[in-house]
């Protein structure tokens, strides 16, 4: 999992039929320090999260799970928000 | 698996219900030799690691969702399953 900064949103008419309601985002992963690292990905949404969170997302396989897993085309899916910036704790 | 120390930790109380009662640890990859590297990563705390150890993190999702929640099949794909007391190089490798 790797913390992210959600920074947009993308809105496809036509897409696989189960990506249909879902929510996709543009991410920013970041690294300890909430600094960008590496470019901007689209995750699929299960939380709920808004343009300007700290978010985290999970990859792979696992990243379809929150859904039906069997058919949700996903490898990066949003699976927790980050309360604050300062709930980035270090030391 | 890869090696790593606990940086610390992070608070999100909307997230995935397989989380709950879940601590979720930031994590830098080190190298065998300890040497901090540019990765970090997000880890489910398995065994009770603390910051400051260097611990084990198993990157696959069957074994990290059963070591950290007790089931598989749950959004996780990191999790901390070892605090690794030492490593001990060839010293050809040192």
């Amino acid at each position: 999992m790797q913390l992210a900064r959600v920074i947009g949103t993308v809105v496809a008419t036509i897409k696989n039929d189960s990506l249909e309601g879902r929510t996709l985002l543009v991410v920013q992963t970041l690294n300890k320090d909430l600094e960008p690292k590496g470019s901007p990905m689209i995750a699929v949404d299960s939380v709920g999260a808004g343009v300007g969170e700290l978010v985290f997302w999970c990859r792979g396989k696992e990243a379809s799970f929150p859904f039906k897993r069997e058919d949700t085309p996903t490898d990066c899916t949003i699976i927790g928000i980050v309360d604050s910036d300062l709930h980035v704790t270090q030391g | 698996m890869i090696l790593a120390r606990v940086l610390g930790n992070i608070v999100a109380s909307t997230k995935n219900h397989r989380y709950d009662n879940a601590s979720i640890m930031l994590c830098q990859q080190v190298t065998p030799e300890g040497d901090e590297t540019a990765m970090t990563v997000l880890a489910l705390n398995a065994v009770d690691a603390g910051v400051g150890d260097t611990v084990l993190i198993v990157q696959e999702g069957w074994g990290a969702s059963t070591a950290s929640t007790g089931k598989p099949g749950a959004a996780i794909d990191s999790a901390i399953v070892g605090v690794v007391d030492y490593v001990d190089l060839l010293k050809d490798e040192q």
